[in-house]
C-alpha cells in the first residue's frame, strides 16, 4: 500500500503551484466525502417532501409519500458506510459512540443518526405500513406473510381506535422528524463550517446551504424516481402531482441559489487575507465543477427550463413535453447537487492554509477511494429501495394485486 | 456459626475493607502530590527565525527520532525559504532534505532572504482537539497536545481542523501524526531532537512558568509574534523577528 501511496503523491509534485505546506500535498477528504453528504443531503430532503403530506396538507404530492419515506431509509442505511469506509481503521469506528468527545461535531454523528434512524424514519414508516402489513400478511401465504408479520412486529389490531392512534402518532412523528431532518443536514453543514482554520468552509451560512441544497436534492431525486419506477411498475404518472412537487423544488432551488449568492457576494466584499487564493481556486482548479456545472447546468438552467413552463402556455397544455423537461431538469439539478458537494469538500482542500498555493486532487478508478467504490456507493441505496419496495410498496393500488403464490 | 463460615466471612470483609482502604490510598497520595506541587510545567518553543540558517538539520534529526516517513510529504517539523523580491510577491519553498529537489534560486532580484523553521504549535485552544471525535487527540497538563495512536480512527478531522498543516496522516499507523515536542525525551530531561541538533540555537524550549528557563529568557530578550494570531489558537511556539510575510 505504501510504495504505491508514495508513487501516487510524487505524481501530484509537479501539479502544485505556488506554495503549500508539505504535508498538505494529500487530499484527505477524498470521493467517500463527496459522496457522504450528498447521501445524507437526499435522506434531509425526502424526509422533508414526505412532511409536506403529513404536516402541511399538501395532498397533491401524496403519491410521493411512501416512495420519499422509503428513499429516505434507504439512502440513511447507506451513509454511514462511506464514513467508516475512509477512516484509517474502519474497525475503531464504534470508539465514536463508545468514547464520543463532546466538542466534537464529527462525534454526535453517531446519535443524530441514531436519533434519526430509530426515532423518526423507522417509527414513522413503521406507523405508516402497520395496518397494511396486517391486511397483507392475512392475505399472503409463504415467505412475505412472515415478512410482513415480523415487520408489523406481530400487531393485529386493524381497529378504528387504533388506526387514529397511528396517525396521531404519524403526525407527531413527523413534527419531530422535521426539525430532525434540519439537524441531521445542518450538522453536516456545521462539519464543515465550524473548521476555522478553512476560509472557503467556515462560514455561518455552511449549515443553511447545505440545508436547503438537500432539500433541491431530497425532492429531485423523489420526483425522479416517481417518474421512472411508477410507469415501470405500469401505472400513470400523476401530472398534478409532479407539477405540485416541481414546483415546490423550484422554489427551494430559488432559495438555494440566492444562499449561495449571497455568501459569494459576502467573500468578495470583504475580501480578506484569503480571497486572492480563493480566486484562483474558483478560476483554476473548481472552474468546470463550479461554474459549469453547479451554477449554471445544475442552477440557472433549470430553473429558466421551470420558469418557462410556469409562463408559457403551451408548455402547460402538452404533458409530454412536460415531462420530458422535468425529466432533464431533475438529471441537471441531481449533477448540480453533487457537484455542490464535491466544490465544497474537494475544493475546500486543494489550496493551501498559506494561502499561497495549490494542490491537486486526481481520483483513484479503483481501491477503497476511487470512482468504482463511489459509484457503488451511490448506487447501493437504489437496490435497498428496490427491495424496500417489494416488501413494502408505496402504491396501494399495485400492493392489491393478488400476490399468494410467490416467494 | 461455625468456625469456617466464621473464617470466611472474617476473610471476605477483610478483603472488601482491604479494597475500599487500597481505593482511598490510591486517591490520597494523588490529590496530596497534587497541591503539593509548586508552579505547574507549561512547556514552550522557541524560534529565532533570525538565527536560522536552514541547514535541516532539525528535519532530519526529528524524522530519526519519531520514525516519520522520509519521503517528502510528511513532515513533524519543515524549514521554509522566504524570498523577498524587489517587487512583487514573496517566492517560498521548502528546504528538503536530500529526497526531493532543491527549489532553484530565482533568476530575479532577491531583496532580502529568510528562513522559517515550522512545526505543531502547541495551541492552547487547539482545534484538533476540540473536533476529534474519540478524544485521542489531547493536551496534556504541561501544555503540550498529543495524539494516542492506539485510538485514533483516522478520520482526519484535526489534519482538517490544523491552521498550521502541522499534522498529516502517519501512512503506516493510518493514525494522525505531529510534533510531540519530543513529549518522551522531555520526560527524561533531554532537549527535543530538533532543539538539541541545532548549530545555531534558533529554536529554544523551555518551562514558560518558569523564572529562570530558556523560555522565560527567550521572552523577556524578543519581540515576540505567534502565527495566525486571529484565529485565537494561542500557539506555545513563538516566534522572535518573524516577518509579516510567513503564515
Amino acid at each position: 500500500m505504501t510504495p504505491a501511496m508514495i508513487e501516487k503523491l510524487r505524481e501530484l509534485l509537479p501539479q502544485v503551484t505556488g506554495y503549500i505546506y508539505p504535508n498538505e500535498i494529500e487530499v484527505h477528504w477524498g470521493l467517500l466525502i463527496v459522496v457522504y453528504p450528498y447521501i445524507t443531503g437526499i435522506v434531509a430532503g425526502a424526509f422533508i417532501l414526505a412532511s409536506l403530506v403529513k404536516v402541511f396538507n399538501v395532498k397533491e404530492v401524496q403519491p410521493l409519500y411512501r416512495l420519499a419515506l422509503l428513499t429516505a431509509l434507504a439512502f440513511l442505511l447507506v451513509a454511514p458506510l462511506s464514513l467508516v469506509s475512509h477512516l484509517g481503521h474502519p474497525f475503531r469506528a464504534y470508539e465514536i459512540f463508545l468514547t464520543p468527545q463532546t466538542s466534537s461535531a464529527m462525534a454526535m454523528f453517531g446519535f443524530v443518526y441514531a436519533w434519526y434512524l430509530m426515532v423518526v424514519l423507522l417509527v414513522e414508516i413503521w406507523f405508516d405500513y402497520r395496518k397494511d402489513m396486517i391486511v397483507w400478511s392475512q392475505q399472503e401465504t409463504g415467505l412475505m406473510r412472515h415478512i410482513h408479520r415480523v415487520l408489523s412486529l406481530f400487531s393485529k389490531d386493524v381497529s378504528e381506535e387504533a388506526l387514529r392512534f397511528d396517525n396521531k402518532a404519524l403526525k407527531v412523528i413527523t413534527i419531530v422528524g422535521i426539525p430532525s431532518a434540519f439537524l441531521l443536514h445542518g450538522y453536516v453543514g456545521f462539519i464543515f463550517g465550524s473548521i476555522k482554520a478553512n476560509p472557503w468552509w467556515s462560514s455561518v451560512l455552511m449549515p443553511i446551504v447545505f440545508l436547503f441544497s438537500a432539500i433541491v436534492s431530497g425532492i429531485a431525486l423523489v420526483i425522479l424516481l416517481y417518474m421512472v419506477i411508477y410507469p415501470m411498475m405500469g401505472g400513470k404518472i400523476d401530472m398534478k402531482c409532479v407539477d405540485k412537487g416541481m414546483s415546490f423544488l423550484f422554489y427551494a432551488v430559488i432559495v438555494d441559489f440566492s444562499l449561495e449568492f449571497v455568501d459569494f457576494i459576502h467573500r468578495i466584499y470583504q475580501s480578506e487575507e484569503e480571497i486572492k487564493i480563493l480566486g484562483e481556486l474558483v478560476m483554476n482548479k473548481i472552474f468546470f465543477s463550479l461554474v459549469i456545472v453547479q451554477v449554471l447546468m445544475g442552477m440557472l438552467f433549470p430553473l429558466a427550463i421551470l420558469s418557462a413552463i410556469k409562463i408559457f402556455r403551451q408548455f402547460r397544455e402538452s404533458e409530454e413535453l412536460r415531462k420530458l423537461l422535468y425529466f432533464v431538469s431533475l438529471i441537471l439539478i441531481q449533477g448540480g447537487i453533487f457537484a455542490t458537494r464535491w466544490n465544497v469538500v474537494i475544493g475546500g482542500q486543494m489550496f493551501s492554509k498559506s494561502f499561497r498555493g495549490l494542490t491537486t486532487y486526481k481520483m483513484e478508478f479503483g481501491g477503497i477511494e476511487g470512482l468504482l467504490y463511489g459509484l457503488g456507493l451511490l448506487a447501493l441505496p437504489l437496490v435497498i429501495l428496490a427491495i424496500l419496495l417489494k416488501i413494502l410498496p408505496a402504491w396501494k393500488e399495485f400492493a392489491q394485486a393478488p400476490r399468494g403464490t410467490e416467494a | 456459626m461455625d468456625r469456617r463460615s466464621f473464617l470466611r466471612k472474617l476473610l471476605s470483609s477483610l478483603a472488601l475493607s482491604g479494597g475500599v482502604l487500597g481505593g482511598f490510598l490510591r486517591i490520597l497520595p494523588a490529590r496530596a502530590l497534587e497541591t503539593a506541587e509548586p508552579a505547574k510545567t507549561l512547556w514552550g518553543f522557541g524560534v529565532s527565525v533570525d538565527k536560522c540558517i536552514g541547514c535541516a538539520r532539525c528535519v532530519v534529526a526529528c524524522k530519526t527520532e519519531n520514525s516519520v516517513p522520509k519521503e517528502p510529504f510528511f513532515y513533524r517539523t519543515w524549514v521554509e525559504r522566504y524570498m523577498i523580491p524587489k517587487t512583487g510577491e514573496a517566492e517560498v519553498t521548502n528546504i528538503h532534505t536530500g529526497l526531493a529537489p532543491d527549489a532553484e534560486v530565482p533568476s530575479k532580484p532577491i531583496f532580502r532572504s529568510f528562513f522559517v523553521p515550522k512545526l505543531c504549535n502547541q495551541c492552547a485552544h487547539p482545534p484538533c482537539v476540540q473536533v476529534c471525535p474519540v478524544g485521542a487527540t489531547f493536551s496534556t497538563d504541561d501544555g503540550v497536545v498529543l495524539v494516542n495512536d492506539k485510538t485514533c480512527i483516522g478520520c482526519r478531522y484535526c489534519i482538517q481542523a490544523c491552521p498550521y498543516g502541522a499534522r498529516y496522516l502517519h501512512p503506516e499507523t493510518h493514525t494522525a501524526d505531529k510534533c510531540t515536542f519530543c513529549y518522551h525525551r522531555l520526560n527524561r530531561d533531554l532537549l527535543p531532537a530538533c532543539v538539541e541538533v541545532c548549530p545555531t540555537q534558533a529554536r529554544v524550549i523551555g518551562d514558560m512558568n518558569s523564572a529562570a528557563s530558556p523560555m522565560t529568557r527567550f521572552k523577556r530578550m524578543n519581540k515576540i509574534f505567534v502565527l495566525k494570531p486571529n484565529l485565537n489558537t494561542e500557539p506555545k511556539v513563538l516566534y522572535a523577528n518573524i516577518d509579516g510575510e510567513v503564515r
